[in-house]
């Protein structure tokens, strides 16, 4: 059994008026691979914030590898834990590449410049993503689901051990999303751990072996997929009626006629 | 093709720093060959060389050169600052007079005026007024809860800049018509006032300096905050640092000179459209290039209608627009 990379203990989160989590406690280990689902507004954002130190929470303590996240340097959390955050605005001109290449900005002293291998690391993460022939295009020319991608190729970049994503197949066609997908579980299983915001039951179902229920009355469920995912748990979730159907090989939500 | 993308950049970066020097030597060579009374080359040479020690001796080194280095360095002031401050609020719009910086000192320094001070007090009270517009717009703009976001920041300072306009307004209109003319100065940019001092040239090379480890930090910050802080930059800290150092910039360059407009806006962008976007080459460029077009402007200034001398603003603007409009629909085209 390894040491987990991230754990939190009673974890409370609160935003003017509204609860969104109560004394959350979970472990994320290695080779992991973690669902968040909620509805909107549940606070699920929020909650990836604060597990990367970018939003104080209102009581509980966050470790990371082992230390308290508060007592860790912004560039310190960025050496052990990388966000891809839900958007990401382009107000200026930047190529392709040049956004790429920001993930290696933590491994990079002060004075360093980036070299030919942190260039080649970038080709090799844009690759992955699919977006090979695109080093030298302007991000402002890229259409949503092509940013997504590229956000994502910083992310890989980065390299974290503990990888945070905020709707990573938002925009996404359905040959990219599930490429996106399995792309995040097989990160998973080279030792990576990556907890990730979904919106898609049958994404979670399929690809994560986590999944943390945020309900909107601020109280949380986390287990293995197989524990946590039901019908009757997930409608409440969702305040929506939704089956599982299932086939000899696999089994999916739907929401109901 | 990517190599040779990359060869192809390499090689028209280390192109740029060079081509831009050129361009400021030889605006400089203009700014002292060009005037009232036009001179040669070889008077120049004369000049260096000590050989000629009349009256364009003193032309060339007592007022020509001391004004070209002035509106080099008010020129990269400006420019800088804008760059900075367009990152700072993450909004392309964005220039040095943005948060009121200069409506604060051109209150400070009418006020000043109209109660009859003159040279080094009026500088002084000049500089106090942009440092206690920069001090209120910090200090509004985090609010209750030291909340900060670029929007709220930037409305903090348009608002209190629309409120030194109304105050400047008032001063002018109750000030006695003696004043006006030397009121102008602050609201237009003129250069033909300045003083020599070595102080803008230092705050100059101490801001670049400064700015130069947080090249990276700035181009994340560009991706937005939370990216930013994802890869480990301390964007609260990078804020302050970043406002501190504009409002600075911009304070000197306006004590310099006045509010010169269009520079700080433009030059940071035309440096981008060049293609350079990492701040650790575009900071000192947008310096070069904008003392450049602050030099040619100023020379233009005080010898298109000479002897009279024009605020040197109306010749930025008539120069950088079309310069700028050009470059905005080459770089539009599809490659």
């Amino acid at each position: 059994m390894s040491a987990p990379f991230l754990t939190t203990e009673k974890l409370h989160l609160r935003l003017p008026g509204r609860i969104l989590c109560q004394s959350l406690g979970f472990s994320l280990k290695a080779g992991e691979c973690w669902g968040i689902l909620g509805q909107n507004g549940a606070g699920k954002t929020t909650l990836l914030h604060t597990l990367a130190g970018l939003h104080p929470p209102q009581g509980g303590e966050i470790q990371l590898c082992g230390d308290p996240l508060q007592t860790l340097s912004r560039r310190e959390i960025a050496h052990r834990l990388g966000l891809m955050p839900q958007d990401t605005p382009d107000p200026f001109p930047a190529t392709v590449l040049e956004t790429a290449l920001i993930g290696r900005h933590p491994h990079l002293s002060r004075w360093q410049w980036e070299s030919r291998q942190d260039i080649a690391m970038a080709q090799t993460a844009l690759h992955q993503v699919g977006l090979s022939g695109f080093a030298r295009r302007q991000v402002n020319t890229l259409s949503g689901g092509e940013r997504r991608r590229l956000a994502l190729a910083t992310l890989l970049v980065q390299a974290p051990p503990v990888m945070l994503l905020d709707e990573p197949v938002n925009h996404l066609d359905l040959r990219h999303q599930h490429q996106v997908l399995s792309l995040l579980q097989q990160q998973s299983k080279k030792g990576h751990a990556v907890i990730m915001v979904l919106h898609d039951i049958n994404h979670a179902a399929r690809y994560c072996d986590h999944v943390l229920l945020m309900f909107n009355n601020g109280e949380t469920l986390h287990g293995t997929n197989r524990e946590v995912l039901e019908a009757k748990r997930l409608s409440r979730l969702y305040e929506y009626p939704i089956v599982m159907q299932h086939s000899a090989t696999e089994k999916w939500f739907m929401a109901r006629r | 093709m990517l190599t040779h993308h990359n060869m192809q950049k390499t090689l028209s970066i280390r192109l740029l720093l060079p081509v831009l020097l050129t361009l400021t030597l030889a605006s400089i060579m203009l700014a002292l060959l060009i005037g009232n009374i036009p001179l040669g080359p070889s008077t120049l040479l004369h000049v260096l060389d000590g050989s000629e020690t009349g009256l364009a001796r003193s032309l060339i080194l007592e007022l020509r050169l001391p004004r070209a280095l002035n509106a080099f360095v008010t020129g990269g002031l400006l420019s800088v600052a804008g760059a900075l401050m367009q990152v700072l609020v993450r909004n392309p719009l964005a220039d040095p007079y943005v948060l009121g910086i200069s409506g604060g000192a051109a209150v400070a320094a009418l006020l000043a005026m109209l109660f009859g001070v003159s040279g080094y007090w009026l500088t002084g009270s000049a500089f106090a007024g942009a440092l206690l517009a920069m001090a209120l717009v910090f200090v509004l703009s985090r609010g209750g809860g030291g909340s900060w976001t670029p929007t709220r920041l930037l409305l903090t300072g348009v608002v209190l800049a629309t409120g030194w306009g109304a105050l400047i307004s008032f001063i002018l209109a109750v000030s006695p018509d003696t004043n006006l003319r030397g009121m102008l100065f602050w609201l237009m940019g003129d250069l033909s006032f300045t003083a020599h001092s070595l102080f803008p040239a230092l705050v100059l090379a101490g801001g670049l300096l400064a700015c130069w480890p947080l090249g990276r930090d700035l181009n994340i910050l560009n991706r937005g905050e939370i990216q930013a802080g994802a890869l480990g930059v301390d964007t609260p800290r990078l804020h302050t640092v970043l406002y501190l150092l504009a409002s600075l910039l911009t304070a000197t360059a306006v004590v310099q000179a006045g509010s010169i407009g269009f520079v700080g806006l433009v030059i940071p962008h035309l440096i981008r459209l060049l293609g350079i976007t990492d701040h650790r080459i575009l900071l000192p460029a947008a310096a070069l290039a904008g003392g450049s077009l602050l030099i040619l402007a100023d020379t233009l200034a005080r010898s298109l209608l000479a002897p009279q001398q024009l605020p040197v603003g109306i010749v930025t603007a008539l120069l950088g627009i079309p310069l700028f409009l050009y470059l905005l629909q080459r770089g539009g085209r599809p490659q």
